[in-house]
């Protein structure tokens, strides 16, 4: 009984962790820069299909492909950021929706013209694959791998807002964007870095993902709805809220699927639902 | 108002008489089916197959030059798929139906086969209930009953006692999960438990994980192709389910080609059960499948090998007519009719018009590096057992 406990939560929060890597840049541009960008899974995708690319026609090893996967996704974010995106900063939020949406449907097309509509096959390497046996445990190697991963990140993310120059500006910049400007901060700038940031996080996602959830066209949509509960749970802007969120999503969804398997996959949506009750603007939420 | 009659008429009547014209010299095949959308992949192997017997056969027939007239459903879409096959009997004057990828689209399209008496080729939808709703269709895929009842019964006859079934939560996941417990305990077997997870689930850890925890000496899956049977491999080796103690069966989806290769090795001792695999040991296949990869640069599949036999019933139909193609003449033509197919022997149900075919039995094995489905069991002339139980 106590393993079956632990092993659900164990995989409950390795679940958890990759809907926060995904779902962490949504939260950031969102609360931050007030922007409601739907297209954030596009750039989930990008990265997904940057590691299949690397790893099956160029024979890449799977970890040399993360970075990759990671700043593909952020240029082609800023591409987008400074083409298309800034011009409805200050545009109603339906406006917003619309372009982003569109955009998640031409990506799934233009992904589906390159790659067909073929599930993406990714081998990883022998020394991620397989489990392990701790006190009567199966633990996912992966699964190891990918906790591990994320809390690097979160750790490297939290101290590069917290404790940089940079970080102070972004913070400064939300906070009061008419004072920032004042004080001489290049806010433009700030934003879009930070914005590449959010989608690189969201590419790096989506290349860790491949492996437990596969990767085809559909990725743009199918996750959009996940990434838009941990976010609105956790609270905009909120890293610690986003941190949270995700791992009650993961944890909730991995339970009610072991437990409640009639049931399981409507439980997360329980849980959304009451949570926002109790808190409307999310457990970390600041408004 | 007599005007208007007027007009309808003379448009009925100059409709009538270019189908009379189109009659003589062509005969129009109307193939109705997802060309887009989610669906899109199953759609261009199953055109493929056609392509590939038009190829291979000719495009004359008794006489007759045969023309196909393509049109999409882009998807799940009964209203879409009625319409259409409407659409290219009326106006494009089609004496055949053709394709039907999913079962809503083939259920709507059988009223148009049943009121237009015109013969219907389901080329791919596999609920069982389908042929019953035309008199005048045929089909050369498979059945969910036949493929699975026979597999619960091989597996209570090859040892397996105690199974946990696991199958996506919508209409053929069901009927997959009843038609292999009926099988499996008709044959004595136990059900210890049954989970149906959400038709878009991603992660399954947390299903097989309980599946484990239940101590079965089998488990059964129900999974349709796309990203899910890869999921589910990686899940099944990452909890560290011994395939030797626990026999893990399933629909051939589950190891479809796409589906072994995102895998890998832990897709090794897969067990399922199919009616057609590219790796399927005949001379015919052989060929098949070689004269398939020199035209498209990929393997068959079970959707191009039901496009294939599919226009296979076609042309031999028409040839036993001598080009009539009326649908009570085809129909009577088609049943009973047998032939080797590149899956091996089939025949056409001459009471349910339904396909009657071996089921084999295959295991996942490495073979030359490459991770291929080895038959190494069969059930032959399996009918579709939920027709038979049919009151008469």
């Amino acid at each position: 009984m106590m393993t079956s406990v632990f092993g659900v939560l164990f995989d409950g929060f390795a679940y958890g962790m990759l809907l926060f890597l995904l779902s962490v840049g949504l939260s950031v541009t969102l609360g931050m820069m007030n922007f409601v960008n739907l297209a954030h899974c596009t750039f989930g995708m990008i990265g997904g299909y940057v590691t299949v690319t690397l790893m099956n026609n160029l024979g890449w090893p799977f970890l040399a492909t993360l970075p990759v996967a990671f700043i593909v996704a952020a240029a082609i974010s800023v591409a987008f950021e400074r083409t298309m995106f800034y011009r409805l900063y200050r545009a109603s939020d339906l406006d917003q929706c619309l372009l982003t949406i569109g955009l998640v449907f031409v990506s799934v097309a233009v992904a589906a013209y390159v790659y067909g509509t073929i599930q993406q096959p990714v081998n990883l390497p022998n020394y991620l694959r397989g489990s392990v046996h701790v006190g009567g445990l199966t633990l996912g190697v992966y699964r190891i791998f990918l906790i591990l991963f994320a809390l690097a990140v979160t750790a490297a993310l939290v101290a590069a807002l917290e404790f940089t120059r940079f970080g102070a500006q972004v913070r400064a910049a939300v906070d009061n964007q008419r004072m920032a400007r004042g004080l001489g901060i290049n806010v433009d700038r700030a934003f879009a870095i930070t914005f590449a940031l959010g989608s690189g996080l969201a590419g790096l996602g989506g290349a860790l993902a491949i492996d437990i959830v596969g990767l085809d066209p559909s990725f743009a949509l199918a996750y959009l709805v996940y990434v838009l509960i941990v976010v609105a749970v956790g609270g905009l802007g909120s890293i610690g809220g986003t941190f949270a969120a995700a791992m009650l999503l993961g944890i909730s969804d991995m339970a009610g699927k072991y437990y409640f398997p009639a049931i399981g996959s409507f439980l997360i949506y329980l849980v959304m639902i009451s949570l926002l009750m109790w808190r409307p603007s999310g457990i970390f939420g600041r408004r | 108002m007599r005007r208007a009659m007027t007009g309808l008429a003379c448009l009925a009547a100059t409709l009538l008489a270019a189908t009379a014209a189109n009659a003589q010299g062509t005969v129009k095949i109307g193939v109705v089916m997802s060309y887009s959308g989610q669906f899109a992949d199953p759609g261009a192997q199953i055109d493929n197959g056609i392509k590939l017997y038009m190829k291979q056969n000719g495009d004359t027939v008794a006489g007759k030059k045969i023309e196909i007239i393509r049109k999409d459903s882009g998807g799940v879409a009964p209203d879409v798929a009625k319409r259409l096959s409407q659409e290219v009997i009326v106006r494009d004057g089609a004496d055949f139906l053709a394709g039907y990828d999913l079962t809503p689209n083939a259920l709507a399209a059988a009223d148009v086969s049943a009121q237009a008496k015109k013969f219907m080729v389901d080329m791919n939808a596999a609920t069982s209930v389908i042929t019953t709703k035309s008199p005048y269709m045929v089909r050369t895929s498979f059945t969910v009953w036949q493929l699975n009842e026979a597999l619960g019964t091989w597996a209570y006859k090859n040892g397996v006692r105690k199974v946990y079934t696991l199958v996506s939560d919508f209409g053929p996941g069901h009927d997959g999960e009843a038609a292999f417990t009926k099988g499996f305990k008709d044959a004595g077997g136990e059900i210890i438990g049954s989970a149906r997870y959400p038709v878009a689930n991603q992660d399954f850890t947390a299903f097989l994980q309980r599946a484990k925890d239940s101590n079965p000496d089998g488990i059964y899956i129900w999974v349709p192709g796309g990203p899910q049977p890869a999921a589910i491999g990686k899940a099944i080796a990452e909890r560290g389910i011994d395939k030797n103690k626990v026999k893990i069966m399933g629909q051939g989806e589950l190891t479809s080609e796409d589906a072994l290769k995102s895998m890998s090795d832990a897709g090794l001792g897969l067990i399922t059960a199919f009616h057609y695999d590219f790796n399927h040991q005949s001379e015919k296949n052989k060929a098949f499948v070689a004269a398939f990869n020199a035209e498209f640069k990929r393997n068959p599949d079970m959707f191009s090998v039901g496009g294939y036999d599919g226009m296979h019933a076609i042309y031999e139909a028409l040839k036993k007519t001598g080009g009539k193609t009326d649908g009570d003449s085809l129909i009577a033509a088609v049943k009973g009719m047998s032939w080797e197919s590149p899956r091996g022997p089939m025949t056409i149900d001459p009471e349910t018009r339904d396909v009657i075919q071996t089921v084999y039995i295959r295991r996942v094995e490495k073979v030359d590096g490459q991770l291929v489905n080895v038959e190494f069991d069969k059930i032959e002339n399996v009918k579709d057992p939920w027709k038979a139980r049919l009151p008469k």
